[in-house]
């Protein structure tokens, strides 16, 4: 069993996996160790990429921010080399970056990377389960755990297919939409990870649009937990000091703590 | 240029690079075309369609002044005499027909400078389907009265800001995923060339075949040896390009596939994955997909299709690239002696033909087939504004 898994079957309540757009602002290592010590279980760490087309103007904007603030993928991994914090840390980026991050090496020196950098986990949302048998391999072979999605457009023999060979847990898309936030949790959002619950042992969380912790309350009434990115990129984006936002994720963690089952 | 492999792939090119959320719909779109596109009854619709509607076959042109100006024999396949000016309604109206059998009662479209969102339109009016098409807010701006056509046709026009600020064609790309993300029980998303994740590339080529087996045609009844030395046409996405040379693949007929200087990605782009499929496209040493930049707003992509790096691979098809100012004396040159204006993305094609001709590269005499593959209309402001 890879570290993602190990550490989020052992949390001991519904699992809380905030997103952070690397380089996003000057201090965005402060935000990592932050939301670890507010009670993360895991932290999704995006890496900046030109054109990410499943993500809204919210994440748009962080990974905007970044590069013009001469944020590079291969760099800012690095900086999280020696980054000393308990959760294991996820890498959000899209198939051309892990394609070309290491010239001539492919996905294959994509996951080096992460690993030797300590990265646990990853998800490369365009690499659906037809494109991402070597990226899938080679991740296991290196310890990292190739996280995959399930999309409420998927029938139950996809979503079967997609928990059997994802790794560190199964990430479920709350609706048919792009990253953002919401006023309201989609209907989709608690039937697909009713769905997925019942096909894998794996954890199941549940991402896009988890804008309010009512939200995220009410997605774990299914799931084992939730991703929040949006929420927590717009205060960023805003201007909101690091401090600000820890205090945000320290909220979410307080009321998944009263979820119970 | 056959069928892709299982996975959609020409060679190690194209594939599906989708999130989950838009598999079930690409995979719907392959089923029904592959099963459309053995239907006797579509087939004929789309045949009839095209004769009766868009105008084909469209004429194969000699052109006596520009060959004797240039040395060779040059031959133009019309497309700019098809409804809209351009190829793009062949691919469209055989999008929207199939969009019509599975049930969808809505277009969404990517446009650059609005030849492919008019001719989306076009067909979405015709067939009586909503539309929707994407373009970059800097496109939008530029091409105003495309914009208007659009709207005038009865379609929404969506102007797409990337977070750094740029908006043409690439972002209104970004933008019309996104859309399809969140309307695919709705909506077909009819991508404008042959890019795209399977079966786009392959569909998209199949609809524009049209053009090279009319050419084909029309060469074996026109020239004594049935067939031209060299076939030529510029290459953005890639469409026109495809449906030429799909009518001469299997010839010893020379291809000749023409890019923007500013847009060659089968020249200069490095292997990677954009917009769902793997290909080569303009990128820098951190992975990050660079803008096109080229007079001609059809052009100004940062890929192309997949087919087109396979056939430049196996050495089936050979690739250049032409600057602005080529394609801008090019255009000046066929307009004075043919009457004819060409739009600037296929001035490309006949600005490589003019000067390999003048090279040598061209063998004096030669006979050379040229796509036109739209007319000029649509950029006389900007033509203007460097000529004037």
């Amino acid at each position: 069993m890879n570290v993602v898994e190990r550490r989020l079957r052992d949390a001991p309540g519904r699992l809380l996996i905030p997103y952070v757009m690397a380089g996003v602002v000057p201090d965005w290592l402060d935000l990592v160790r932050g939301a670890a010590e507010a009670g993360a279980d895991a932290i999704e760490i995006g890496l900046p990429f030109s054109d990410p087309m499943l993500d809204g103007p919210t994440v748009q904007r962080a990974a905007a921010l970044s590069a013009g603030r001469g944020g590079r993928p291969r760099a800012l991994l690095d900086e999280l080399a020696g980054l000393d914090v308990d959760v294991p840390l996820v890498v959000m980026t899209y198939a051309n970056v892990a394609m070309t991050l290491t010239p001539e090496r492919g996905v294959g020196g994509f996951l080096d990377h992460l690993a030797s950098v300590g990265v646990r986990g990853v998800i490369v949302p365009d690499l659906p389960l037809e494109e991402s048998a070597e990226y899938r391999a080679r991740a296991a072979e290196v310890g990292v755990a190739a996280v995959l999605l399930a999309a409420p457009s998927c029938d139950d023999d996809r979503c079967r297919e997609i928990a059997r060979a994802s790794a560190g847990f199964v990430y479920c898309m709350s609706s048919m939409r792009i990253t953002g936030e919401r006023a309201d949790l989609a209907t989709t959002a608690r039937e697909t990870a009713r769905r997925v619950k019942g096909m894998t042992g794996l954890p199941v969380v549940t991402g896009f649009g988890i804008s309010t912790v009512e939200h995220a309350v009410e997605a774990c009434a299914d799931a084992d937990g939730v991703v929040i990115g949006s929420v927590l990129m717009r205060m960023l984006v805003d201007g909101a000091p690091v401090a600000d936002v820890v205090a945000e994720v320290a909220e979410f963690r307080r009321a998944l703590s009263s979820v119970g089952g | 240029m056959g069928v892709p492999d299982a996975a959609g792939r020409f060679g190690r090119f194209g594939g599906r690079y989708l999130p989950e959320a838009l598999m079930p719909a690409a995979k719907a779109v392959e089923a029904e075309f592959r099963e459309a596109w053995a239907d006797a009854a579509f087939t004929a619709e789309y045949r009839r369609l095209l004769a009766t509607y868009v105008g084909r076959p469209t004429p194969l042109t000699e052109c006596s002044r520009l060959s004797e100006a240039v040395g060779v024999r040059v031959l133009l396949k019309r497309e700019d005499l098809a409804h809209t000016g351009s190829h793009k309604i062949n691919n469209v109206l055989g999008q929207a027909l199939l969009a019509r059998r599975m049930g969808k009662r809505k277009l969404i479209a990517e446009t650059g400078a609005g030849q492919h969102g008019v001719a989306t339109a076009t067909a979405a009016a015709l067939l009586g389907l909503d539309c929707t098409v994407y373009m970059g807010h800097t496109d939008v701006r530029r091409q105003a009265v495309n914009v208007f056509r659009m709207e005038l046709l009865g379609a929404e026009v969506v102007p797409v800001t990337s977070a750094n600020g740029v908006g043409t064609l690439k972002e209104a790309t970004n933008g019309a995923l996104r859309a399809w993300v969140n309307e695919t029980e709705d909506a077909h998303y009819c991508v404008g060339s042959t890019m795209g994740p399977h079966p786009y590339p392959w569909m998209v080529r199949e609809f524009q075949r049209v053009i090279g087996d009319e050419a084909r045609a029309q060469c074996a009844e026109l020239l004594p040896t049935a067939l031209p030395d060299v076939v030529v046409a510029c290459v953005g996405g890639g469409s026109n390009a495809a449906g030429t040379f799909a009518g001469f693949v299997d010839t010893p007929v020379r291809l000749v596939g023409v890019e923007a200087a500013g847009g060659s990605a089968v020249g200069k782009g490095k292997l990677g994955v954009l917009h769902g499929f793997m290909s080569h496209f303009l990128q820098d040493d951190d992975s990050q997909v660079l803008e096109a930049e080229s007079i001609s707003a059809g052009l100004d992509y940062p890929g192309v299709g997949p087919e087109h790096v396979h056939l430049a691979e196996s050495g089936r098809a050979h690739y250049t690239s032409v600057t602005d100012e080529q394609a801008l004396r090019a255009l000046k040159l066929v307009t004075r002696t043919e009457g004819i204006l060409p739009a600037l993305e296929s001035a490309h094609a006949l600005a490589w033909v003019v000067d390999a001709a003048a090279t040598g590269e061209l063998a004096a005499g030669s006979t050379v087939l040229v796509t036109l593959s739209g007319r000029g209309d649509k950029d006389i402001q900007q033509i203007k504004e460097h000529l004037g």
